[in-house]
C-alpha cells in the first residue's frame, strides 16, 4: 500500500531542494521570471516581507487564486506562507496543493503560545529558528525543513549570519558533551530530549537546514552556504532589486559554486544594484519580525 | 572513482551511499572533471534547475561523450536528465536512455508516496523501498531499453546497455543495490586493487 504524507517523504522533497534557491513572489509573471532564472521553488506570496514592513498592516496567508495562477505557470515547487498557529489557513493551503507551508514569522501571528501541530498533515512545513531549541522545537512538531529566520525584508546578512553560527555552534556543544550531560542541556534550549540525542549523535539536524532573511547578493549566498546552510531562500532580494531576473541568475549560480571564488567574480560581475536595505538599528526592536515564534 | 553531479539536488545522500559500499567519490560541478571518474550519477532535484545549470558551462556534450564508454545512474531528475525526450520544453535532457518521461505525473508533494517495488535484477527478482517524490512517469519504452521494475503496471525503472534510470529514489531509502549494480565493474576493480 503506497503510503503518503510520512514524515520520510516530506523531509525527501526538502533533501531534492538542496543547492537551489527558492524565491519568494508575488504573482505569475515573477514566479514565471524566477523558474526561468533557474529557481528550484517559488515561495507565493502577496507582499515580500520589504513592502509588509513598509505599507505595514495584517499579513495573512496569500488569496488561493493568486497561488493557482501560479501553480498554472510553473512546473517547480510552489510553497505559501501562514501565520504562525494558523492552522486553517494551512488546511487551506494542504486542499490547494501547494508542495510547502511556510509557518512564517513575516505574517503576523495568529497564535501567540502554539505553533502548528504539524504532524496531522500530509504536506511538509518549513519553520523558522534562531537557535537550535527553536529549530528542535519546530521539528518535534513535525518541520521537515528549517531556515534560519535572519531578518526578512532587510536585505542585510547580519542577522541569518548570526542565526546560522548560532545553530552551528548549540550543536557542535551537544557532539562533546556526555550522555549525562543532554538532559540538562536538552532542558535549557527548551528541546524535546529525543531530537538533543539525535543531534549530539548526527552532528547536524535530522532535515534539511537552509538559510532565510537578508539574501541579497550572490556573495551572501555563498556565505550561508559556507556558514553550513543546504540552501538559501531569497525574499526581497530578487523583486526589490533592479535587475530581478539577472541577479536571480547570479544567486542559482553563487548557490552551486558557493566555494569558488574565481567563478563567483564572474557571477557577480555587471549585476546593477542590489536592494537598498535597512540596517538593524533603523529597525525598532518591536518591529524585528525574527522575534515572533515561540 | 565515482562522481555525482553536485550542480542541484540530493547529491550528498548518494554519496553516503557509495561511503557505504566503500566506493571512493567526488561532487562533479565543472565538465572537466569527467576525465577524471569511470561512473556519473545524476542525483534528485528539479530538472528545470539542472537544465539551466548543465547549459551555463556546457555540460550536455561532454556527459553524452562520456555516456558512450562509461555507467550511469540516474535517480527522478536525474531520468528525467537522461531520456530521449521530456514533455516539456524548459527541460533539455541527454537523450542517454531511448525513453519518453513526463515530468510530475504523479501530481504534486500531497502525492508522493513510499511502496514496495519487485526489481530484477541479474535475472534476480528482488524486493526493495521505493520512494517517489513528485516522481516522472515513464510514458515510453524505446526496443533496446529493459523495464527492470513497474509499478501499478508502469514501468519506474529502466536499463540500458549500462546505463539505470530510475523514477524514485533509492538514495533516500539506503537502497545500495541500484548503485552495486551500475558500478559493479569499477567496484570490482576497486576490490581487485
Amino acid at each position: 500500500m503506497a503510503d503518503k504524507g510520512s514524515f520520510e517523504v516530506k523531509v525527501g522533497l526538502a533533501e531534492m531542494l538542496k543547492g537551489g534557491v527558492i524565491m519568494d513572489v508575488m504573482n505569475a509573471d515573477q514566479a514565471k521570471i524566477a523558474e526561468d532564472a533557474g529557481a528550484v521553488a517559488v515561495m507565493a506570496l502577496e507582499r515580500i516581507p520589504a513592502l509588509i514592513r513598509e505599507e505595514g498592516g495584517i499579513a495573512r496567508a496569500s488569496d488561493p487564486q493568486m497561488i493557482k495562477d501560479i501553480q498554472k505557470v510553473v512546473s517547480i515547487p510552489v510553497m505559501a506562507k501562514v501565520r504562525i498557529g494558523h492552522f486553517a489557513e494551512a488546511q487551506i493551503l494542504e486542499a490547494l496543493e501547494v508542495d510547502f507551508v511556510d509557518e512564517s514569522e513575516v505574517l503576523t501571528p495568529a497564535d501567540e503560545h502554539n505553533h502548528i501541530w504539524k504532524h496531522d498533515f500530509k504536506v511538509p512545513f518549513v519553520c523558522g529558528c534562531r537557535n537550535l531549541g527553536e529549530a528542535l522545537r519546530r521539528i518535534g512538531e513535525g518541520a521537515a525543513m528549517i531556515r534560519t529566520k535572519g531578518e526578512a525584508g532587510s536585505g542585510n546578512i547580519v542577522e541569518a549570519v548570526r542565526h546560522m553560527r548560532q545553530v552551528q555552534s548549540d550543536m557542535k556543544k551537544l557532539t562533546v558533551m556526555d550522555q549525562d550531560e543532554l538532559m540538562a542541556a536538552a532542558k535549557d534550549m527548551g528541546a524535546p530530549f529525543a531530537l538533543v540525542q539525535q543531534v549530539a549523535k548526527l552532528g547536524k539536524l535530522p532535515v534539511p537546514n537552509f538559510a532565510a532573511g537578508g539574501v541579497a547578493t550572490p556573495a551572501d549566498a555563498s556565505l550561508m552556504m559556507q556558514l553550513g546552510a543546504e540552501t538559501v531562500f531569497v525574499g526581497s532580494g530578487i523583486f526589490m532589486s533592479d535587475d530581478p531576473a539577472p541577479r536571480a541568475k547570479a544567486i542559482v549560480d553563487a548557490v552551486t559554486y558557493y566555494k569558488d571564488p574565481a567563478k563567483l567574480v564572474e557571477i557577480s560581475t555587471g549585476l546593477q544594484s542590489a536592494m537598498k536595505g535597512l540596517d538593524m538599528s533603523e529597525i525598532p526592536e518591536g518591529e524585528r519580525l525574527q522575534e515572533r515564534g515561540w | 572513482m565515482i562522481g555525482v553531479l553536485a550542480l542541484q539536488g540530493d547529491y550528498e545522500k548518494h554519496i553516503q551511499i557509495l561511503d557505504q559500499l566503500g566506493m571512493v567519490s567526488t561532487e562533479v560541478r565543472y565538465p572537466e572533471q569527467l576525465d577524471s571518474i569511470a561512473g556519473l550519477i545524476i542525483p534528485g532535484g528539479e530538472s528545470t534547475t539542472m537544465t539551466d545549470l548543465m547549459e551555463r558551462v556546457g555540460f550536455h556534450k561532454p556527459i553524452r561523450e562520456f555516456s558512450e564508454k562509461n555507467p550511469i545512474l540516474g535517480t527522478c531528475a536525474g531520468l528525467i536528465m537522461m531520456a530521449r525526450s521530456v514533455e516539456d520544453s524548459r527541460v533539455s535532457s541527454l537523450g542517454i536512455i531511448d525513453v519518453d518521461v513526463d515530468r510530475n505525473a504523479y501530481g504534486r508533494q500531497v502525492h508522493s508516496f513510499t511502496d514496495s517495488l519487485p526489481v530484477s535484477l541479474d535475472e534476480q527478482s528482488k524486493s526493495t523501498k521505493a520512494t517517489f517524490i513528485r516522481a516522472p512517469k515513464i510514458s515510453r519504452v524505446g526496443p533496446t531499453v529493459e523495464v527492470i521494475s513497474s509499478y501499478d503496471g508502469e514501468p519506474v525503472a529502466v536499463k540500458q546497455g549500462h546505463h539505470l534510470g530510475l523514477a524514485f529514489h533509492p538514495e533516500l531509502d539506503d537502497v545500495t543495490i541500484f548503485h552495486e549494480f551500475t558500478f559493479k565493474k569499477q567496484f570490482e576493480t576497486i576490490h581487485a586493487a
